[in-house]
């Protein structure tokens, strides 16, 4: 295959490729000299191509795109402020629902900050358990990316098969907690319940033929020149400029600077697993592609490594002063009936401080805030959501390129406006 | 992380610098804070980028209501080569919720200051352009200070007008 991606591509022009030809264009002379037209144009919110409810507001002149002013808010539903009403254990479904593709992560980031908060050892089972699910919501949404960003770029079967192999992982999904999306399966303390009997049987099968899936998914984009020309030496951003942006996750190791937090900062035992972090060369939407399938096929590996050194033990701390009680001890333990009433009617209570969380999500670093003020219920929740910072560079990415660019540039953003907007 | 003989070691450095700059170092749960002067933000975050904070990771607000000052602006830096983080804070009160903006040497803090005025009402002296972000644009108030209620607000959609002609002018 990989000579395919070195072979030149066809051209027009004898030895002129189709990047040089629009290059050696000079737009001044197919215009009026005195006839200098900008065109504004508005692009979404209801667009297909702006993965949810993005507002893109262009100024062009002729196809190149001078200015882009996006204009977020459309699905801003004031997750934060009801956050600060509600018990801290109740916090945990309305968190997942801001980037509501990498809802672990979500739900790992606010139980990261009230751990931290709380001093709160998780057990190391459910660190391990946490991972599992942590990777395979990667994968998850990574897939989804390739399948609608494959979209944009023409490229129509990635889509069915993009959906169908995360298909597979909802279903493990529910089988650990009973729900699709948004599972509520991670608690502060460790996780919801314990996995149930099959569950590594299955992700096992999973992580087994997915290696496959990911080298025939890229079959169909790394041999479609179309796609590959539409990639290759488009939308470069330089890692310093990306730096200064904010702009953190896949799109910055495309750059070239290997920061991720799972090697750097390790959190729930990422120290124990041995993995590689792919990074880029140049920072074209290519290298983000490339960058994103290899870390799927990392993802895998990590996975793997977690069921085999699956610990014993406990799946959620035993303090019953943050944990529900088992239900067999209702029945029987006066104390647990008594834990199990407060943590369902008041919640626990938090000491005062301040906690930020950060955390490696699918779309870079995903930090949590959490301020306590003693009481039963957080006195801020903030999200620093990766999307909404790498929003910033869109306009870097897409200013003076033509318009059907920026479709790619934001495919390979990969913003979620749930995560945007909160 | 720096530690607390560490964060000392920062805050008096900028004390050096301007007596008046540092207000507060907190030492919370491995997690150094420092606490400033609203108008001394930009000198002191540029100190710390020279010190190896070369990334702000993040920007946000925090309504410290009742208490006073008001309201908190946090910058949380990171330094990627020593794996180190700190947090920056300034405080305002409601009465002057003026904060120096920092955009002209953060760009990253560009829409994270825009959110914060529109959930808060700080106002960043000098942003480039300070717009609400997330709320529309012709709302009235700032959702997220902790005296704005939850709820009791009509919605915005069209089919209110029949009923509430013209309510959204209020």
């Amino acid at each position: 295959m990989s000579d395919i991606t070195q072979r030149p591509a066809p051209s027009a022009i004898e030895g002129m490729s189709y990047r040089e030809m629009e290059a050696s264009h000079e737009l001044a002379h197919l215009e009026h000299p005195e006839h200098e037209e900008l065109l504004t144009l508005n692009l979404g919110p209801h667009h297909p191509a702006t993965h949810g409810v993005l507002r893109l507001i262009t100024t062009l002149e002729g196809e190149m795109v001078r200015d882009i002013k996006p204009v977020i808010g459309y699905v801003h539903t004031g997750i934060e402020k009801n956050c600060e009403d509600k018990a801290y254990w109740k916090v945990i479904p309305l968190v997942e629902r801001m980037d509501y593709l990498s809802y672990y992560f979500n739900a790992m980031a606010y139980c990261g900050a009230v751990e931290t908060l709380l001093d709160l050892e998780v057990p190391k089972r459910a660190q391990y358990l946490r991972v599992i699910h942590l990777e395979l919501n990667r994968i998850a949404s990574h897939l989804l990316w390739l399948a609608t960003g494959g979209l944009d770029l023409g490229a129509m079967s990635v889509f069915w098969y993009g959906w169908k192999e995360r298909d597979l992982i909802l279903d493990i999904f529910e089988m650990s907690s009973g729900q699709r999306m948004h599972p509520r399966y991670f608690q502060v303390g460790g996780v919801a319940e314990d996995i149930p009997a099959g569950f590594e049987a299955k992700v096992r099968k999973f992580t087994a033929q997915f290696p496959k899936r990911v080298d025939q998914l890229e079959n169909l984009i790394s041999s479609n020149q179309i796609v590959l020309q539409r990639m290759r030496g488009v939308g470069p951003v330089d890692a310093d400029t990306l730096l200064s942006l904010g702009v953190t996750g896949p799109l910055l190791r495309a750059a070239g600077n290997p920061w991720d937090l799972r090697k750097a900062q390790p959190y729930s035992s990422y120290e124990d697993f041995d993995f590689k972090i792919p990074v880029g060369t140049i920072g074209d939407h290519y290298d983000r592609y490339r960058v994103r399938m290899q870390e799927m096929r990392e993802s895998v590996r990590i996975i793997n490594q977690a069921l085999d050194g699956l610990p014993e033990g406990d799946y959620i701390t035993p303090d019953r002063k943050y944990a529900l009680p088992p239900r067999h001890e209702l029945a029987t333990s006066m104390e647990a009936l008594i834990h199990h009433f407060k943590l369902v009617t008041e919640g626990f209570r938090v000491p005062p401080g301040e906690a930020y969380y950060p955390i490696e999500s699918p779309r870079g670093e995903l930090g949590c805030f959490v301020r306590s003020d003693g009481s039963s219920k957080p006195a801020r929740v903030h999200m620093r959501d990766p999307s909404f910072v790498n929003l910033q560079m869109l306009p870097v990415m897409a200013q003076d390129t033509y318009i059907a660019d920026l479709i790619v540039a934001l495919a390979m953003l990969d913003p979620i406006l749930g995560g945007i907007d909160r | 992380m720096p530690d607390a003989t560490g964060l000392e070691l920062i805050a008096q450095e900028l004390r050096d610098r301007d007596a008046e700059s540092v207000l507060e170092t907190v030492h919370f749960r491995g997690k150094a804070a420092l606490t400033v002067a609203a108008p001394t933000i930009r000198e002191t975050l540029q100190h710390l980028r020279g010190k190896g904070f070369n990334f702000l990771a993040s920007v946000h607000g925090v309504d410290y209501w009742p208490e006073e000052p008001r309201f908190g602006v946090h910058y949380e830096l990171l330094d990627m080569h020593e794996v180190d983080r700190m947090t920056v804070k300034v405080r305002v009160p409601l009465e002057n919720p003026h904060v120096p903006s920092v955009v002209a040497d953060w760009p990253t803090a560009d829409h994270q200051e825009r959110e914060i005025y529109d959930m808060f009402g700080v106002i960043f002296d000098g942003h480039p352009d300070l717009r609400r972000i997330l709320m529309p644009e012709d709302y009235v108030g700032h959702p997220q200070r902790r005296d704005f209620p939850l709820g009791g607000e009509a919605i915005l959609f069209t089919h209110n007008e029949p009923r509430l002609p013209g309510w959204w002018k209020e």
